[in-house]
């Protein structure tokens, strides 16, 4: 099966490793290029190919700011990827439930006993 | 990166292309955690989740030792997942393969880590699959399981309109 092309939509942007750094930078606010180059010690056409990507799948926005381009991240396609790991996550999260049903049991009966010794 | 927060709700995310994390807080000492963990009973009682009944729990709780849990999904249909345990530090630490009996090819590696701290039991489960396909298979039998739920409530509210 062919894979589908990276910019095919925002699960295949962030199936590259250094697109995700690029996006966890991008996170804590908005960054010139020159700053990825520095921060992901890439070589620059490198950083530049990566962005492209992740602009045509619309997770980072640009804006020019004198000289400097500007990134910063848009997470909204970011939300069908959250949407599926969530589906997987509430089939634990109903597992730990019940688990902690059993820990309060566990933890009362242990309170029993250790009053017993007592 | 993909993550909810709430103390409450299990933390799901994928650390890399082939792995899956999943972490919780559970307000109890962590050799209870443990127990509840490892002993068939327990593990009975709460594995399945509300997705119906575990009707086996096997732990041959040792390095090499073979485990198995059998689910019967509200009294429908059967599934089954086992391993082997390869690493085994009491209250602290479980090292095992799991295989899910659905899709027999793809054997991961869970890396279970019970962690205490002011009486309570933070748990990590990192499940490491062999490649992203199968990690992701894995997470699409997560989905197929809300699916199953969605169909269950379904069947309720048909029932109740009777």
């Amino acid at each position: 099966m062919a894979r589908a092309a990276t910019t095919a939509d925002a699960f295949n942007a962030v199936a590259e490793p250094r697109r995700r750094q690029i996006l966890d930078v991008l996170a804590a606010g908005e960054r010139p290029v020159n700053d990825l180059v520095t921060l992901l010690g890439l070589a620059q056409p490198l950083v530049s190919k990566h962005l492209r990507v992740l602009r045509e799948v619309g997770l980072v926005d640009v804006r020019d700011e004198g000289r400097q381009r500007m990134y910063r991240l848009n997470g909204q396609p970011l939300k069908p990827i959250y949407d599926w790991v969530k589906n997987y996550e509430l089939s634990w999260t109903r597992r730990f439930d019940q688990l902690d049903v059993v820990l309060a049991e566990l933890n009362e009966k242990e309170h029993e006993d250790g009053r017993g010794d007592e | 990166m993909v993550a909810v927060t709430s103390s409450r709700t299990a933390v799901v995310t994928l650390p890399t292309d082939t792995q899956i994390q999943i972490t919780r807080e559970f307000n109890a000492p962590r050799h209870l955690v443990y127990r509840a963990w490892t002993t068939p009973d327990l593990i009975k009682r709460w594995w399945s989740g509300d997705r119906g009944e575990v009707t086996l729990a096997d732990v041959d709780l040792r390095v090499g030792g073979a485990w198995r849990y059998v689910m019967t999904a509200h009294g429908s249909f059967e599934v089954g997942f086992h391993g082997e345990y390869r690493e085994i530090v009491p209250n602290e630490r479980i090292v095992s393969t799991e295989v899910y009996e659905g899709a027999p090819d793809g054997e991961a590696v869970n890396t279970v880590t019970f962690t205490e701290k002011d009486g309570r039991t933070l748990v990590t489960i990192l499940v490491q699959h062999s490649c992203q396909e199968h990690r992701d298979a894995h997470l699409n039998s997560g989905m197929e399981d809300g699916m199953q739920e969605a169909m269950d409530h379904l069947e309720q509210v048909a029932v109740s309109l009777d």
